[in-house]
């Protein structure tokens, strides 16, 4: 236990001396994790919409691929990303591997089925009726989807939290398709790792605090907004 | 409904977070950059901490350190997918420069594997001076022992001792734990059970766990470390020049000096002694 309060109170250092070490990764950890996240809203809002909105064939197969795809070991998505950007891989020439970008790539695999599959079911869980309903009173396609977004809005900002809160916390793609390269690749879950394998107990612990006040500061802000906006249902007179 | 409803905002924020960073597109040219494959005890003992913004400033190339087991380290090497090697498993190294794969073998430094037990020592392993005897008694006497199971440097050294006491390892006192030398060491403490560590790596948890030193000095025991380049036919893109420079700056004077001095701070003892230039066989007398 006397560990565990070594860390904090280096953790508390390590915040309010403003090690430069610790918060460049900080950042970086939540510019890799916040590009990966808004990529995989781009993919994963539009996909979770088609899958619940349309019928075509293949659908059911592909709400199971997103299903599956929910629940991705990190480090099974890792290894199939370095496979790809190795040198002798098929994007080999674009020499990706161990860079920001290689950790963004991964990230997006593991939470676009995420924020899919969440938003997936806040749609069919919309009232039918509301989508002909605006369909009746004239609302164009674009109106409709943006109308419905709005309607669906709490469970969407949960799926942003769900996707943002899978890969700012994993560890086994980033190691692998980053290296942990020192000032290049390293984020907090990978620091932690390698604070652990140093012996350096308290640091790692501090590391693994951070991290934590981290996503919490980002779950508040975006709780603030999902919850500042509860619908307000009309009293009945 | 409200009209401040902030989800366009949110998503502008967002896409500012995509968009700002600078880093995004991979930047440097192809040649500036060297792939170093290495093992975990170089980079978890600092040394590369220290070593590679040395030769970063030096020579302008940027380093991409990937520290994993020896075994995975060669075989990256031996793929392609690292420009040079920097490990400690000589036998195994001569394997892959005899095969072509790797070229231009150069001894860097060298420390020493120690045998690690309870400070009781049940397999009364302290009294022999013989690794090779030492792992007998182990053996004999069904003492638990971790093993690292994984391939790395440490690893091959451990079957290599089995090999020359004549043992195949087996039965419920043979532990593997797949993992690296500090979580080993942990299970190691855990269970009152023998194993082999680097010193770097055990001088660095010394403090964590109660496990004594029961036996070291032993010739078999030495941790020699050599960089290679990779052959640029073994694969695509391998940066050839860049994997030599670093391969040069390890053994060059300036750079052994930085590793001898390497740790003593710390620890009190340097982790590593440098012996470029040295032939294997006069490495520790």
């Amino acid at each position: 236990m006397e560990l565990v309060w070594e860390g904090i109170k280096h953790a508390c250092w390590l915040l309010l001396s403003g090690d430069a070490e610790v918060l460049g990764i900080t950042l970086f950890s939540l510019q890799v994790s916040g590009a990966a996240t808004g990529l995989s809203l781009v993919v994963g809002i539009p996909l979770g919409i088609l899958l619940a909105m349309k019928r075509f064939p293949g659908r059911s197969l592909a709400v199971s691929l997103i299903n599956t795809g929910m629940g991705l070991p990190p480090v099974v998505v890792g290894l199939f990303v370095t496979i790809f950007l190795w040198r002798s891989g098929p994007l080999g020439f674009m020499e990706l591997l161990y860079t920001p970008t290689a950790m963004i790539i991964a990230q997006v695999v593991i939470a676009f089925p995420i924020v899919a599959g969440l938003t997936m079911a806040a749609f069919q869980s919309l009232n039918p009726n509301l989508r002909l309903q605006l369909l009746g009173i004239g609302a164009s396609t674009p109106q409709l989807l943006w109308l419905l977004c709005k309607e669906a809005r709490l469970p969407l900002l949960a799926a942003i939290m769900a996707g943002f809160g899978g890969v700012i916390s994993e560890v086994g793609a980033s190691m692998m398709v980053g290296g942990n390269i020192r000032g290049q690749t390293r984020v907090l879950t990978t620091a932690t790792v390698l604070e652990t394998g140093k012996g350096n107990f308290e640091i790692a612990i501090a590391l693994g605090l951070i991290l934590l006040l981290l996503t919490f500061a980002v779950n508040l802000l975006l709780t603030h907004i999902q919850q500042r906006e509860q619908i307000r249902w009309p009293k009945p007179s | 409904m409200q009209k401040k409803f902030s989800f366009p905002t949110l998503l502008a924020a967002l896409a500012l977070v995509v968009t700002v960073p600078s880093y995004l597109p991979a930047g440097q040219a192809a040649s500036k950059n060297v792939i170093l494959s290495t093992t975990t005890s170089t980079q978890d003992s600092g040394l590369l901490d220290v070593l590679v913004p040395l030769f970063e400033k030096k020579s302008g190339y940027s380093v991409k350190t990937v520290s994993v087991g020896t075994g995975q380290a060669l075989e990256l090497a031996a793929k392609g997918e690292a420009d040079v090697a920097l490990v400690h498993a000589p036998s195994l190294e001569k394997k892959y420069v005899a095969d072509g794969k790797l070229l231009n073998r150069r001894l860097v430094m060298y420390n020493d594997f120690i045998i690690l037990g309870p400070a009781n020592d049940p397999a009364q392993i302290k009294s022999t001076k013989s690794s090779a005897a030492a792992m007998k008694r182990i053996a004999a006497s069904a003492s638990r022992f971790v093993s690292r199971g994984d391939n790395s440097g440490t690893h091959n050294l451990e079957k290599s001792l089995w090999k020359s006491a004549a043992i195949q390892p087996k039965g419920e006192w043979y532990i593997e734990s797949g993992q690296g030398m500090g979580a080993t060491l942990g299970i190691a403490n855990d269970r009152g059970a023998y194993t082999i560590s680097d010193r770097a790596t055990f001088l660095a948890f010394r403090k964590r766990v109660t496990l004594a030193i029961l036996l070291e000095g032993d010739r078999p025991l030495l941790n020699i470390y050599s960089v290679m380049e990779v052959n640029p036919a073994n694969g695509p893109r391998v940066n050839t020049a860049g994997g030599k420079a670093f391969a040069d700056f390890m053994v060059a004077s300036e750079t052994q000096a930085v590793i001898k001095s390497f740790g003593v701070e710390k620890f009190g003892q340097p982790l590593f002694i440098p012996v470029a230039g040295i032939r294997e066989e006069q490495v520790g007398e």
